[in-house]
């Protein structure tokens, strides 16, 4: 098989979110979220800081529980299925959903090729080389990395720059070829330029992928994302609140909520 | 007005005014530069009292053939007991460290690596006490086992010990006595394996187990090296423990769970010198020089290993 | 089996119309909307989710978490073996004979560690002596004065220098005293020579750090105050960082105060009581343990037990210096926390 910059068949998922409320220990970081993420469209969570966007999107993947004394109480539904159904294994749920970091974490021991099959290699079944080879040629193509690295995929992934090495994590990413794909404000620590490139990589993954971002930026979430839901604070301490979610151009332009419209229009956060 | 900004001194070394100051820094100094005077000396005074013996014909020398036979089964004790104590320490000690960091509740995680630390505060002399009173006689049924079963191995040729007193248990006495200090190098550089590096194993579906495997060891490899280097040197250089558990007839032989067993440089020093005299005296410290030469070898590099990670 | 039927069969909020264009307002909540354009039609269904990941990376994962624990509790074991020994065997001569009396004249039953302990005490006092001064001011000059290459190559060589054996310091004071007074010398400040170059390495590093830890902001508070640099370290720095540095001296006399081996070449073996460090041999508690189980009397019962009895002595003390060292600096050292 040849390698295409275009997944063999496989389809995004709508994610389901009811009542889900997030606490660290006593802590309540977040309450009552209810949303529909929709399969191949990008979603962008927006809000000031600390109003709980990163915890709600860590949640999807069984992330938010890794913090001692972490709870999630209320249902995810990938597919219909809910991942906090009980015996369900994290583990499990973390192959079919996703997730890019706002540092750039390539694994510094390791050349990108290594870095790029790493989740794959987890696998018991054993991937013959040339299928693994067509794997990380197709993953680093769709992160638009290919032709920058291919003369040197035995080299650490450390060597790259800043966007090079986000990219490589998102390629990483979509290796294992998940359904759900998480972003936690992936452009964050990258130059304009390289933010821009992640953007146009973003616009185009939601093809294959259903696409949730965080970003604290809103010219982002307006350049880059189909839906956006906005999260906020009514003060510090109190919980953080999904408050309204559309369409992008909907909130940015006529949202309902006068919350959002102060928040869009910069009058706070 | 140079005289009033300059009053303290800073950001001029050497070029402060003021008495006080320069008194006080000279000691400073001083102490600095005496720390390597007496490691200066140390190796100074060794030499100049271990050359008799170096220059002495090879007939005065205890064992009459010469200085180098003489250390020679020393030399090879020594490196024996501490291949033991390694081979067993290194893996027993990152698993521990492992367990501290990874693995043990959070809330006891300190506790734990207290009572680890314990270990390493108990005096070298208490070991070998423990080691010829209980680990010994403890051991000599694992020893029938080991010749009856792996005795076409050399190293377990036999006849075994009916005291324990061999030396696969000094080693193994070594290893405990080292195990601390691996520990705590290790552990501390697992715990601070950066989060973002292990949050993005486990976001690709790894279990914790394959998480440690891609982010913490590798991250940790230096710790690993470098901490099992500076145990290697303790185990080196531990006298006493051996000194008084190691039953000792002198020769080169692999032969770990037999009562013949060749002595280490710094046991044999400790047992042979209150009551050496003359030439002995010189040719136990050319045997000491020896030592010094190889532990200080091993802790350079160990520590060069450590001062360039911690710049990664 | 579209995807949009499924949906629909969800009991969320309003439906909107097929080109999204916003429905009624629904409350806040998020709600569902009819999606802008067809989504990618399913090629399959996706797999449930395990309830476990395959069985083989389980089972390993599991199996390492069982090893792990059982490395713990396995370097345990002679920690628990070792404190029981002790305490069982040192019990049978831990009684006030044992602490007031020598061995001088003894054979046999009887006996004590006395002069050990008096030995103990005088060669560490001095070991300490001189080891704390160097070692405070060689952390002072590292941390306030040092630059360049000197301060590199000294922090490099006591780094060196933790690792040098205890037999190796031994020989080093042996060595020196010979050279001027002849190599049949035993004194126990020979001893408290050896020490003292084991000990000062552990002093200047846990001084250092102790240093290190107290704020800039407070030297430059002193400093602006016209306060020169030297009595800004000794009376503002110093005392600060005090709790932490007695802290870390004790540990150190706690490491050394267990050592055997140097004095075995320096301060030999000697059955009476000693107090001048500067004529003749000296006992200690250590050597006193090695020489009873080493050179036991007849019957040789007796001279274990003594030997028993010093360890156990020995470990008290040490675990006394330890446990106090840490209550120091937890209770002083709070200011700076």
């Amino acid at each position: 098989m040849t390698a295409t910059a275009t997944a063999p068949a496989m389809t995004a998922r709508a994610v389901e979110v009811s009542d889900l409320d997030l606490y660290y220990g006593a802590f309540q970081a977040v309450a009552g979220v209810s949303m529909t993420i929709e399969p191949n469209k990008v979603t962008a969570l927006i809000g000031s800081s600390g109003c709980g966007k990163s915890t709600f999107l860590r949640s999807l993947n069984r992330m938010h529980e890794l913090t001692p004394g972490a709870r999630v109480d209320g249902t995810v539904k990938v597919d219909g299925q809910d991942i906090y159904e009980d015996g369900i294994d994290p583990v499990a749920v973390r192959r079919h959903v996703g997730m890019v970091f706002q540092a750039p974490n390539p694994f510094p021991t390791m050349s990108i090729y290594d870095n790029v099959a790493a989740g794959l290699k987890l696998n018991s079944r054993k991937m013959k080389r040339t299928d693994l080879d067509d794997v990380v040629e197709r993953s680093l193509r769709g992160a638009h990395l290919w032709d920058e690295v291919k003369d040197r995929l035995g080299k650490p992934g450390m060597g790259l720059s800043g966007g090079q090495q986000q990219r490589l994590c998102i390629a990483r990413a979509t290796a294992v070829q998940p359904e759900v794909l998480l972003m936690d404000e992936p452009a964050s620590a990258l130059d304009p330029i390289a933010t821009l490139a992640i953007e146009d990589l973003v616009r185009e993954l939601k093809a294959s992928y259903t696409i949730v971002i965080v970003t604290h930026n809103m010219q982002q979430a307006s350049r880059a994302s189909d839906n956006t839901a906005f999260f906020n604070l009514e003060e510090s301490g109190k919980p953080g609140r999904l408050v309204e979610i559309d369409t992008t151009e909907k909130i940015f332009s006529n949202p309902r909520e006068k919350a959002t419209e102060d928040y869009v229009s910069g009058r706070f956060g | 007005m140079s005289a009033v900004t300059d009053i303290t001194g800073i950001g001029h070394p050497g070029g402060s005014r003021r008495l006080g100051d320069r008194v006080f820094q000279g000691l400073a100094t001083g102490a600095g530069v005496l720390i390597l005077v007496v490691l200066a000396g140390v190796a100074g005074f060794l030499l100049i009292e271990a050359w008799p013996a170096i220059t002495a014909n090879a007939a005065d020398i205890p064992g009459g053939e010469g200085l180098v036979k003489y250390i020679w089964p020393l030399a090879f004790g020594t490196l024996v007991a501490a291949t033991i104590a390694i081979i067993f320490a290194v893996p027993m000690a990152v698993a521990v460290a492992l367990f501290i960091s990874h693995f043990a509740p959070r809330r006891i995680a300190n506790v734990l690596s207290y009572v680890i630390d314990l270990l390493a505060a108990i005096p070298s002399i208490i070991y070998g006490l423990w080691g010829i009173a209980v680990l010994g006689p403890a051991s000599t049924g694992v020893l029938n086992w080991l010749e009856g079963n792996l005795g076409f191995l050399p190293f377990f040729e036999g006849p075994a010990s009916s005291t324990g007193r061999t030396m696969l248990v000094a080693g193994l006495v070594l290893g405990v006595m080292i195990l601390p200090i691996i520990t705590a190098v290790t552990r501390s550089v697992f715990t601070q394996t950066p989060r973002r590096l292990q949050e993005g194993a486990l976001a690709l579906g790894a279990t914790r187990w394959e998480m440690i495997r891609m982010t913490v060891l590798p991250f940790g490899r230096s710790a690993i090296i470098s901490g099992s280097m500076l145990g290697l040197g303790r185990a080196l250089g531990e006298t006493m423990a051996v000194a008084i558990l190691l039953s000792v007839s002198g020769g080169v032989t692999f032969n770990l769970i037999g009562s013949g067993n060749p002595s280490t440089i710094a046991a044999h020093i400790a047992l042979d010198f209150p009551e050496s005299s003359g030439l002995d005296v010189n040719a136990l410290i050319a045997a000491g020089l020896v030592l010094f030469a190889v532990t200080l070898v091993i802790n350079m590099a160990a520590r060069a290993i450590i001062n360039r990670e911690v710049r990664y | 089996m579209s995807a949009p039927t499924s949906r629909e069969s969800q009991p969320t909020g309003a439906q909107g119309d097929g080109n999204g264009a916003a429905p009624e307002r629904a409350p806040l909540t998020g709600r569902r909307f009819e999606p802008s354009q067809p989504p990618a039609p399913p090629a399959r269904a996706m797999a449930p989710f395990a309830r476990r990941v395959e069985r083989r990376r389980h089972v390993t994962d599991r199996g390492v978490a069982v090893i792990v624990t059982g490395a713990f509790l396995l370097a345990l074991a002679p920690l628990i073996s070792l404190l029981y020994t002790v305490v069982s065997k040192g019990m049978a001569r831990f009684d006030a004979e044992f602490f007031s009396v020598s061995m001088r004249g003894i054979i046999s039953e009887g006996g004590g560690a006395y002069h050990a302990i008096l030995g103990t005490l005088i060669i560490t006092g001095l070991a300490t002596l001189a080891a704390v001064p160097v070692g405070v001011m060689c952390a002072i000059y590292l941390q306030e004065y040092g630059t360049g290459r000197l301060k590199r190559a000294i922090t490099f060589f006591v780094d060196v220098m933790t690792g040098i054996p205890s037999i190796v310091a031994g020989l080093f004071a042996f060595a020196a005293f010979a050279l001027f007074l002849g190599p049949g010398i035993r004194l126990g400040v020979m001893g408290s020579v050896a020490l003292s170059v084991l000990m000062i390495p552990i002093v200047v590093r846990s001084t250092e750090e102790m240093l290190r830890i107290v704020p800039q902001a407070l030297r430059e508070a002193s400093y602006a105050l016209g306060v020169p640099k030297w009595k800004t370290i000794t009376k503002v720095v110093l005392p600060t960082a005090l709790a932490g540095i007695v802290t870390g001296v004790m540990l150190s006399v706690a490491r050394i105060i267990g050592e055997t081996a140097p004095l075995l070449i320096t301060t030999g073996v000697f059955s009476s009581v000693n107090v001048d460090p500067f004529d003749g041999r000296m006992q200690n508690l250590a050597v006193f343990a090695f020489n009873e189980y080493k050179s036991p009397g007849v019957p040789p019962e007796p001279s274990f037990e003594r030997a028993w009895a010093a360890a156990l002595t020995l470990i008290l003390i040490v675990m006394a210096l330890n446990v106090i060292a840490r209550l120091v600096y937890r209770r002083y050292g709070t200011e700076l926390r």
